[in-house]
């Protein structure tokens, strides 16, 4: 299906928007009506036609808008691209590892001809076509990770394996929720995650580090995460928390289902074949609150969830102070009837709202 | 099916090295290219032995960025359980074969300023490939490589004519042994040691590293792998009112399958808990592999993980 690229901003004016396509295909990301933390990882091994879940890089209508908006925050803060000087075989890998999916996925959009280390690539998108040398650096404008993630939506944790764990030693990291690459740069595992609540005590991270640890080649794994954002921001960074951070307090009654957004992570882990190490990329997808709201069974849920989830969880996610205008709001949603199992907005079969 | 993706491959040369060793080479049936690898990683051969099917775990000894071949190594061992005999037996040039995807449990700690090399016999082999993909980078290597003999020297020749200043060879037979402490002594601070050979090699180099200071995530080894099967046994599913016989070399989860009971699943890797099993009624001992159960439910008697785990004994009900 030929996409139709917006124009639009996540910053500012804040233009951003989701077409009727985007709201449907929008990764809802509870499958029962409420929520805790849990080894929730299944294969990434495709999905129902035009989910997310369907390629192995999903491209929406948002790539061309979120790609500027990329190369703005990189403009003003190189650190939030950062290789140790080993993982550069890595991020060859990565630069493979996309440019074979997205031209095999998406032909209409994306081609790369390779004749031995000779490739061409060609993103029609974003009007890019450049000839290189596969594993030669000085042939690209920049080094190999950067280069292709500057070319793909979400943001890129490349983890070093080693002494079983990983070792966050690579990324680009411009769409994240209030966490910082610069900060996390060569932590392992249980580091970059100690801030989380109530996970630890779980045995969470030690599970999901054996998983990880045991993905391998041509077997990719995927999961989601989800926090809250008021405006549809890609930048929620720490290093820029003193911009976003106050917007938070803009929220009222009248403009909550506009200006707040459901943020979700769609997160998948590939094994890189040359360098065994893993990438992590994160996917973000923002839906407004009164667009949610058109889906009956999404409507019915959320209100359950955001009502009740443990306040560890609603204050590290940062939206605990907002959580009472938030329900005052969705309650208008939530009729009491059940609700189905899964994530998909079952349109065509789950009842109309009733009040 | 577990384990990692499967490839279709045929045979496309087999050649004896020697009287213990053979080579072989697998190339895609369906054409096209293999997956590249990093140097260290093994594939999964699939031997399909009549009713029996063997899965051996092999070291991928040619250039992992060569996506036209794989190539590996087998040393018959004719007091095993029959794999490496059936490769050098049974297997020919053409036979179609499957492998698994590379899994690389051995591979290079790329932060190393220089990487010391020490192999035994067979353990030759994920050398071969680490070598290839450390010339490529340029990257500073030294292999020590002790052999029975120069007639069972794998590769000897290959080594020693590519590489005269980086190979040192030792032969048992002419009484030649490495000499560990001055070797370990005299490296370059940031060298990372890699060992792969017979498990007492292994043992005395990691022994004497430890002795010398090395700090342990400095020091990778790989012993041989042996594939895990079990002893067969029989479970009851109750919900499905079944009674199955699980075989030596499959999984109980794979066993439940066969049935043609469906029971979820996800890693295959005991990992995941998405397998996590009731267990109703049992009289015997379960032989817990997973990483998912507490130690105090593996004691429990109460749950199992199918993917990985399995059981001996007389009597076990499940709750599937
Ligand atoms: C290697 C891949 C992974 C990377 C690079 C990664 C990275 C991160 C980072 C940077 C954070 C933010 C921590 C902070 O507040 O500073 C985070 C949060 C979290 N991670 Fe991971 N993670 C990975 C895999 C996983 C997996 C497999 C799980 C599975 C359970 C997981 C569970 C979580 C949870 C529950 C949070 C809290 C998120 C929230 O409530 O919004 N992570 N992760
Ligand atoms: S399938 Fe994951 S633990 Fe068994």
């Amino acid at each position: 299906m030929t996409i139709q690229f917006n124009d639009e901003t996540f910053r500012e004016d804040y233009s951003f928007h989701n077409s009727e396509r985007a709201i449907k295909r929008f990764p809802f990301p509870f499958d029962k009506d409420s929520y805790m933390y849990a080894v929730n990882m299944e294969q990434h091994r495709g999905g129902p036609p035009d989910s997310v879940y369907e390629k192995r890089f999903d491209v929406d209508e948002h790539y061309v808008s979120e790609m500027r908006d990329r190369a703005m925050v990189l403009a003003d803060d190189p650190l939030r691209c950062q290789s140790l000087p080993h993982m550069t075989l890595a991020g060859w890998d990565l630069l493979e590892l996309i440019m074979v999916s997205k031209s095999e996925d998406y032909p209409d959009l994306f081609e790369l001809h390779r004749d031995g280390d000779q490739w061409h690539w060609i993103n029609k998108p974003l009007g890019i076509d450049d000839r290189f040398t596969f594993m030669d650096e000085t042939t690209l404008p920049y080094g190999p990770m950067e280069y292709i993630t500057r070319q793909a939506q979400g943001d890129f944790c490349v983890l070093d394996q080693r002494d079983d764990n990983l070792w966050m030693d690579a990324g680009t990291v411009t769409t994240q929720a209030d966490w910082s690459l610069d900060f996390d740069i060569g932590m392992n595992f249980f580091e970059w995650h100690a801030p989380v609540p109530l996970a630890h005590e779980k045995g969470i991270f030690v599970r999901a580090l054996k998983f990880l640890l045991n993905i391998q080649q041509g077997a990719p794994a995927r999961r989601l995460n989800w926090t809250m954002t008021v405006n549809p921001l890609l930048d929620t960074s720490p290093e820029n928390y003193h911009k976003w951070g106050v917007q938070k307090t803009t929220l009222t009654p009248e403009n909550i289902g506009s200006k707040q957004h459901l943020r979700v992570e769609l997160q998948t882990f590939f094994r890189l074949p040359r360098s065994n190490a893993l990438v992590f990329p994160i996917r973000c997808y923002l839906c407004s609150f009164q667009d949610l709201m058109t889906a009956p069974k999404w409507g019915r849920r959320l209100h359950r969830v955001i009502r009740d989830l443990p306040d560890e969880l609603a204050t590290y996610k940062g939206f605990i102070d907002n959580r009472p205008m938030m329900l005052d709001y969705l309650s208008k949603f939530d009729d009491g009837l059940p609700t189905s199992n899964g994530i998909w907005p079952e349109l065509d079969t789950e009842p109309p709202l009733q009040k | 099916m577990s384990g990692a993706e499967k490839i279709a491959v045929r045979v496309t040369e087999k050649a004896a090295l020697n009287d213990l060793v053979t080579r072989f080479r697998f190339e895609p049936v369906a054409g096209g290219l293999l997956p590249t690898f990093s140097g260290g990683a093994h594939t999964v051969v699939e031997m399909r032995d009549g009713e029996i099917t063997r899965l051996n775990p092999y070291s991928l000894m040619s250039d992992p960025f060569d996506q036209t071949a794989y190539t590996i190594s087998v040393r018959r061992d004719d007091a095993g359980r029959g794999g490496s005999l059936f490769m050098h037996n049974r297997v020919n040039v053409g036979d179609e074969m499957v492998i698994s995807n590379p899994v690389n449990l051995f591979s290079l700690d790329l932060r190393a300023r220089k990487h010391l090399m020490i192999a035994g016999g067979i353990g030759i082999t994920p050398f071969l490939a680490q070598i290839k993909q450390l010339d490529r980078a340029h990257g500073n290597w030294e292999l020590h490589y002790g052999c029975r003999s120069e007639a069972l020297g794998s590769y000897v020749d290959y080594l020693t004519a590519t590489h005269p200043n980086d190979v040192n060879v030792y032969y048992d037979d002419q009484d030649q042994a490495i000499d560990l402490e001055n070797l370990l002594d005299g490296q370059p601070l940031g060298t990372h040691i890699y060992v792969c050979g017979p498990k007492g090699m292994i043992d005395w180099v990691r022994g004497k590293a430890a002795e010398l200071g090395w700090p342990r995530e400095a020091v990778h080894y790989e012993e041989f792998l042996a594939p895990k099967p079990g002893k067969p046994f029989e479970v009851k599913l109750a919900v499905s009112n079944k009674v199955i016989q699980v075989g030596e070399q499959e999984s109980l989860l794979e066993a439940i399958e066969r049935a043609g009971v469906d029971a979820p699943y996800l890693c295959r890797g005991g990992a995941c808990g998405m397998c996590e099993t009731r267990v109703i009624d049992y009289a015997g001992n379960f032989i817990h592999r997973d990483h998912w159960l507490e130690d105090e439910e593996h004691s429990s008697g109460e749950k199992i993980m199918p993917c990985v785990s399995r059981f001996e004994g007389k009597t076990l009900v499940l709750d599937r």
